[in-house]
């Protein structure tokens, strides 16, 4: 019923605004109901899958994430953060999806290049460099941040060049391992660099970091706004992952149908057959390598500069994995899938398991007795919000053995990527 | 620099290279016998074998609190928690490729390999939730047992504790075992020809895949052996503690030639001996710049020269190019 209500144009886009609106008042009136966030971001994806003209999809998500979502994330500031986290993932997902999905090569060490992005702002953007070159020049000025959003693209798609030289001739499971090791060292690397030049300052990590600056306060000021910074950087954040993570979004869309996306399939279907047909392996690898690495560049340009303070902690095999976990769920080389996948897996880490271990708490401290059972008694280190691996574990398992395509798979889907 | 101090230390280091590599010996094991039959990195091996260092804590934690632990002979209790640790962490082996990987034997060889990370993920969680009911813990250590911490002194630098001594014998004994097990009876023979072709040796009558559960029993038996004998001889362990060991263990296989037992062998002695090499020397040798922390560093290092150069390994066969 659902999907024949939303085939048509004009009941779909009545009830996928409907849904929207009540959802959205849903949230404005009870905003610290879990239930009810969730439902609006569920209605967001009913108007993913709803049939209408282009230019009223575009106008109605960009009212939803432009207007919409700002304007909840005032109302309850932890929701902004959620879709903070989402627009990271989305744009992290949509990197590995490149290197995993198109171009089918397993890549196990993918945030490494988010650490050296996010490093790059860090050490620069903070009095860290000072460390470095000596005297007190840093941090540089909050507005170097731009020019650093390509710097760390371009220091991350170097180290993507750098890691993919050596691997190419590499197939399949070992490539991953390799990548694995590699994403291993540069962790390493991070938490031991603080002598005998201090670099990274070690695993006590790097802060304070700068912010972007508010470049557009006179504006504001203009028209009668003087909001503080506490209330302004949370929304620029949100509008500033929301500008990367459309980037990233527009910038896929057109490498999947250009000739270098259809190398990049032709070498994930058979590397010898593509070969054959006259695609340079060497030079399609290292710029799938290069591309996939220099969004996460630019993400952990942001991500440092959001966090204010960031440690090796941040960049461990398990942020891989997550965002690994991100593609496949949605569905390996499919774009709508990666950013489903980003958003499913994160919510479920920041709300569902958070909500359960909020709950479980308030059953303890209650000390509810269930069947003779008193909560109270739960062993306190019993903490669903721990067990984000247990998530991306059953993610993998399960959609490999049930529906390895993933929940929504790319539409040029030929045979699975048989060999890397 | 100090070359006295560098000479004298020498005899310790090669001591505590040679436990650390009968270490990753036994846990190579498990990853070379399962790629010889199927070609798959198993990547939960990491899993099975820190679950067999949970089974030998929980036991040895039962004796204590039983007040046991002192009474019983110590090599019982140790044959006890090695054979409890075998029998878990090997059936645990079978379970998971009866579950998570046999389904997939004729998908495209990335999807076994991903369903084998989701795996590695899902029992770490899956053994701290378990520890975490049970004990409100899930950092255990291992309840000490005096007559395994005797320390003989060999010379006056040297001294070697009866627990390193029970892992290199144990790891010796299993060793050859394995060996004989493989090359001396029909079960090896039997898991010989599947590794060479699976389909000719179903027609010779072989039940393929109760060999492939038989391999994951005798791979992941090795690995809860690894697991306890790791417990008792460094005391700390937790759900995550696996990984990393795990690893090395695959760069040790890897080194040696995967699918090649004499050559996990070798590999984990060679890597064990290098890392524990890196662990003293680099400090000393860099002047103190660079210390123990980049141990992990040279041998993932090693690994990918490895794979770059020599991807074979140091024993292994021509690996064949798959289209």
């Amino acid at each position: 019923m659902i999907r024949r209500l939303l085939d048509r144009p004009l009941p779909a886009t009545l009830t996928v605004v409907a849904l929207l609106g009540v959802t959205a008042y849903g949230v404005s009136h009870f905003p610290r109901s879990v239930v009810v966030f969730m439902l609006f971001q569920a209605s967001i994806l009913l108007l993913y899958f709803a049939r209408m003209p282009g230019w009223l999809k575009g106008l109605l998500t960009a009212g939803t994430l432009g207007v919409l979502m700002p304007i909840l994330g005032a109302i309850n500031g932890y929701y902004l953060e959620i879709a903070v986290q989402v627009g990271i993932f989305v744009a992290l997902a949509l990197g590995l999806n490149i290197v995993v999905g198109l171009a089918g090569l397993l890549d196990l060490g993918y945030v490494a290049f988010f650490a050296v992005g996010a490093y790059s702002w860090a050490v620069f953007g903070s009095p860290q460099a000072n460390q470095i070159f000596g005297g007190g020049a840093f941090p540089v000025s909050p507005g170097w941040f731009f020019v650093f959003l390509f710097v760390g693209v371009a220091v991350a798609a170097g180290a993507g060049i750098l890691l993919g030289l050596p691997v190419l001739r590499l197939h399949g499971d070992y490539l991953a391992i390799v990548t694995l090791g590699f994403g291993e060292v540069i962790r390493v690397l991070a938490n031991n660099l603080d002598k005998p030049i201090n670099f990274t300052n070690g695993p006590k990590g790097i802060t304070p970091i700068s912010r972007p600056p508010i470049f557009f306060e006179p504006v504001l000021r203009a028209v009668g706004l003087d909001a503080s910074p506490n209330v302004i950087y949370p929304l620029y954040l949100y509008f500033l992952v929301l500008a990367v993570a459309g980037v990233t979004v527009l910038v896929n869309r057109r490498l999947e149908d250009s000739h270098i996306g259809r190398a990049w399939e032709a070498i994930r279907e058979d590397q010898t057959a593509a070969q054959a047909m006259g695609v340079p392996l060497v030079r399609m690898k290292l710029l799938a390598f290069a591309c996939g690495a220099s969004f996460a560049g630019a993400v952990g340009v942001l991500f440092a500069a959001k966090q204010v303070f960031i440690n090796p902690e941040s960049f461990t095999f398990m942020e891989s994995i997550g965002v690994l976990a991100m593609v496949i769920l949605g569905g390996m080389g499919s774009i709508p899938g990666a950013v489903l996948g980003a958003t499913v897996v994160t919510v479920l880490n920041l709300q569902v398991l958070k909500g359960l271990s909020l709950w479980l708490n308030e059953l303890r401290n209650a000390g509810v007795t269930i069947l003779g059972f008193n909560l109270a008694d739960l062993p306190t280190q019993l903490e669903p919000a721990k067990y984000e691996r247990m998530v991306f574990g059953l993610i993998l398992v399960l959609m490999m053995i049930f529906r390895p395509q993933g929940i929504l798979p790319a539409k040029r889907r030929g045979r699975e990527l048989r060999d890397g | 620099m100090d070359f006295e101090l560098l000479i004298g230390i020498l005899p310790q280091v090669l001591l505590d290279g040679l436990i650390l590599g009968f270490m990753y010996a036994l846990i190579a094991l498990g990853y070379t016998m399962v790629y010889g039959v199927l070609e798959f990195i198993n990547f939960a091996h990491s899993e099975i074998f820190i679950v067999g260092a949970f089974v030998g804590v929980e036991i040895l934690l039962g004796l204590k609190s039983a007040g046991l632990l002192d009474t019983l002979p110590w090599i019982l209790v140790l044959a006890v928690i090695l054979a409890a640790g075998m029998a878990v962490s090997g059936v645990l082996a079978v379970l998971v490729e009866r579950i998570a990987y046999r389904p997939l034997r004729h998908a495209p060889r990335l999807i076994p390999l991903i369903s084998a990370i989701g795996v590695s993920f899902f029992l770490q969680d899956a053994i701290r939730l378990f520890e975490s009911v049970w004990h409100n813990a899930f950092n255990l250590v291992y309840p000490t047992m005096d007559a395994l911490n005797h320390r003989f002194e060999l010379t006056s630098t040297l001294d070697v504790s009866v627990k390193s001594l029970v892992v290199i014998v144990a790891a010796l004994l299993m060793l050859w075992g394995l060996h004989v097990l493989v090359n001396k009876t029909k079960i090896g023979t039997a898991i010989r020809a599947v590794a060479e072709d699976q389909g000719a040796a179903s027609l010779m009558g072989i039940n393929v895949n109760r060999i492939i559960s038989l391999t994951f029993l005798i791979g992941g038996a090795m690995g809860g052996a690894a697991g306890v004998l790791f417990g008792v001889q460094y005391g700390l362990i937790n759900p995550y503690t696996g990984f990393i060991p795990g690893l090395k263990a695959f760069t040790a296989a890897v080194l040696g030639g995967i699918g090649n037992i004499p050559g996990a062998m070798i590999g984990g002695l060679v890597l064990g001996l290098l890392e524990a090499f890196a662990a003293s020397y680099l400090s000393l040798l860099t002047g103190g710049a660079f210390g123990a922390e980049y141990k992990d560093i040279v041998a993932f290092s090693i690994l990918i020269l490895i794979l770059i150069f020599r991807p074979k390994g140091l024993l292994g066969e021509i690996v064949r190019e798959r289209a």
